[in-house]
């Protein structure tokens, strides 16, 4: 910089004070591919999706030496099949992840992605551009959400093929008892994790709205995990029965009227309203926390 | 005073934290072209109150509009040709200096990506723009800050402390690189601890003293309304001294090794060469010497005096 003599000059020449022009800003979709991109350039994203592969691997892996084909799954009935179709392994891990260890993913990325940026001071810099808060906001909250969601397909794409590789592309017999082709199933463990991830947005959510209240990130994620952990405290309290059906925790089980003959919609679109009571407050408080919070972090 | 809408007007700025009482009913006007020097000392209220301008803080009170647009309720279009940074600026360390304006460059859209090579050849990062900024030295980082403000094309230049941290070349090439963007047309607002830079750089300033201003206005009018004082060399310094003494109007004349100084109206001055002549003694140089902004600055918020002369809010606005 100390020759700036021949430093290129500015383009185009400033002068006093114009009227101001109305610049073409950019939307919140390039905010959001951003956050992604920071999501991607990150470690710590590698390390929660890293945990979503190694587990499923871990459990083929063990089912493939020991072939114990009548454990793993208690007393469920994919345990059971676990040689005889690869596609019970993606169900017997969402059975096992779903309740603590994809909540704690995806509050991994959740609980960090405003508290982060606060206290490195990243986020008086991106504040200072031309995007609105709100978009900001929007795009921090659908990157953990779409973190969340890659976290579960990841696990069951994973679970999947080495389920399929070990123990072939076979016909599954769903919770009812009857069977269904491998196609079919296929198709059913992919909506079971699509489901799955109804109660999993509203963690996210919830972490969203911790990372933005405390600044800080490790009381975010614990935050959000401890809250799931509280609520299956309190599923498992005598006496609390009566709203045991309106826990977050409780939804975490919603797929399984998929893995029916019939299908039961009815425990989908009970988790779907049950976990829009957790999301849609916790997100709408973390917006206004957001809006109108003082950046001076960093 | 135009009627162009100003860079930056403050009125009656307010911040409150709990009891405290950060910044108390500060009013600023930035004009166009102004390289306008923003001053106190630590916990003065500089940094919250460019923090309010950014729209970073809300106000308790008051309001800051830059081009007439308040943050608070334009947004980001509020910042339209505004650009700048508020303590250290801040990147992404796990990203390279390059990937770092890229991002900034999405979120200011406007083409400001075609900008980059542009910027960092300003700020001749260039050569390191593909390094990650968590290597980066605290003066590369300042630099490519300055990198990230010009992306925007602003018209308006908020620094906070710009050469904090840097070694005595990098302030010296952070004063150039201030003074030509200034030359270019830029409105610069710049706080600063570095008085010898603000008073290099800056022809209009705002001292702001326990969240209060307590001087805005021309940097010249503050030195001269600091009081004029003057130096004297003559064919007989000790004779000199016995006719400054006794001539009216003139006051702390003394003598060191290097000649008299004393203190007076510019009027006075005009007599006193006529004493001096009367007592046959020549005068080799008689020099003015303003009041330093060093020395003003210490006088408006160490005593919490003002000078004799109101040099307060208003002068030269």
């Amino acid at each position: 910089m100390n020759s700036t003599a021949a430093s290129p000059p500015l383009a185009p020449p400033v002068t006093g004070t114009p009227a101001v022009t109305r610049a073409r800003r950019p939307s919140t979709f390039t905010a959001y591919r951003w956050e992604l991109r920071k999501l991607v350039s990150q470690k710590r994203t590698y390390m929660g999706l890293g945990l979503a592969v190694i587990l499923p691997l871990i459990f083929v892996i063990v089912q493939n030496v020991h072939q114990h084909h009548d454990r793993g799954g208690g007393d469920s009935i994919f345990a059971a099949q676990i040689t005889q179709s690869g596609l019970a392994t993606p169900v017997l891990m969402l059975l096992f992840e779903s309740v603590f260890f994809l909540p704690l993913i995806a509050s991994l990325v959740a609980g960090d992605i405003v508290a982060a940026e606060d206290g490195n001071g990243t986020l008086k810099t991106i504040l200072t551009r031309s995007v609105d808060r709100g978009q900001v906001f929007a795009s921090k909250t659908l990157a953990a959400l779409t973190y969340g969601a890659i976290a579960v397909f990841l696990s069951a794409i994973v679970a999947t093929v080495g389920g399929v590789a070990s123990w072939g592309f076979e016909k599954i017999t769903t919770f009812s008892g009857s069977v269904v082709s491998a196609p079919e199933g296929l198709l059913l463990v992919f909506a079971a994790n699509a489901c799955y991830l109804i109660p999993l947005l509203a963690v996210v959510c919830i972490g969203v709205l911790l990372s933005t209240a405390t600044r800080n990130s490790t009381a975010s994620v614990v935050g959000a995990v401890g809250f799931v952990i509280l609520l299956f405290i309190l599923a498992g309290i005598p006496g609390l029965e009566g709203i045991k059906p309106y826990l977050l925790t409780e939804q975490f089980e919603n797929w399984h009227g998929l893995l029916r003959t019939p299908t039961d919609w009815a425990p989908i679109w009970h988790s779907a309203w049950v976990c829009a009571l957790y999301a849609v407050p916790a997100l709408f408080a973390a917006y206004l926390v957001f809006l109108r919070r003082d950046v001076a972090g960093g | 005073m135009t009627d162009e809408v100003p860079p930056v007007r403050a009125r009656g700025l307010v911040k409150r934290y709990k009891e405290v009482l950060a910044v108390d009913h500060i009013d600023l006007n930035v004009r166009a072209g102004d390289v306008y020097g923003f001053l106190g000392p630590n916990g003065a209220g500089k940094t919250t109150t460019l923090r309010m301008a950014l729209g970073l803080i809300m106000p308790s009170e008051g309001t800051v509009e830059l081009f007439g647009r308040d943050p608070m309720r334009a947004g980001a279009r509020a910042l339209e040709g505004v650009a700048g940074f508020v303590e250290a600026p801040r990147f992404y360390p796990y990203l390279s200096a390059r990937k770092n304006l890229e991002l900034l460059a999405a979120l200011d859209g406007d083409g400001a990506k075609k900008r980059i090579p542009e910027v960092l050849d300003i700020v001749e990062l260039s050569p390191r723009a593909g390094h990650r900024v968590g290597g980066y030295s605290h003066g590369m980082r300042q630099r490519l800050g300055i990198a990230a403000a010009l992306l925007r094309r602003p018209r308006l230049l908020i620094l906070d402390e710009p050469a904090t941290g840097l070694d005595p070349a990098g302030m010296r090439d952070m004063r150039e690189l201030i003074r030509r963007l200034a030359d270019e047309g830029i409105t610069v607002l710049l706080s600063s601890h570095q008085l010898p830079e603000v008073q290099e750089l800056c022809d209009r300033v705002a001292i702001v003293d326990r969240g209060r201003v307590v001087y805005e206005g021309a940097l010249a009018d503050l030195r001269r309304q600091g009081g004029a004082g003057y130096r004297l060399r003559s064919t007989d310094d000790a004779g000199a001294l016995e006719v400054l003494r006794a001539q009216p109007g003139v006051e702390h004349a003394s003598r060191d090794e290097h000649g008299l100084s004393f203190q007076a109206q510019e009027s006075d001055v005009g007599a006193l060469s006529f004493a001096l002549a009367r007592a046959e003694i020549g005068i080799l140089a008689l020099t003015p010497e303003l009041a330093t902004l060093e020395d003003l600055f210490f006088r408006l918020t160490e005593n919490g005096a003002q000078p004799e002369t109101p040099i307060g809010a208003g002068a030269g606005t």
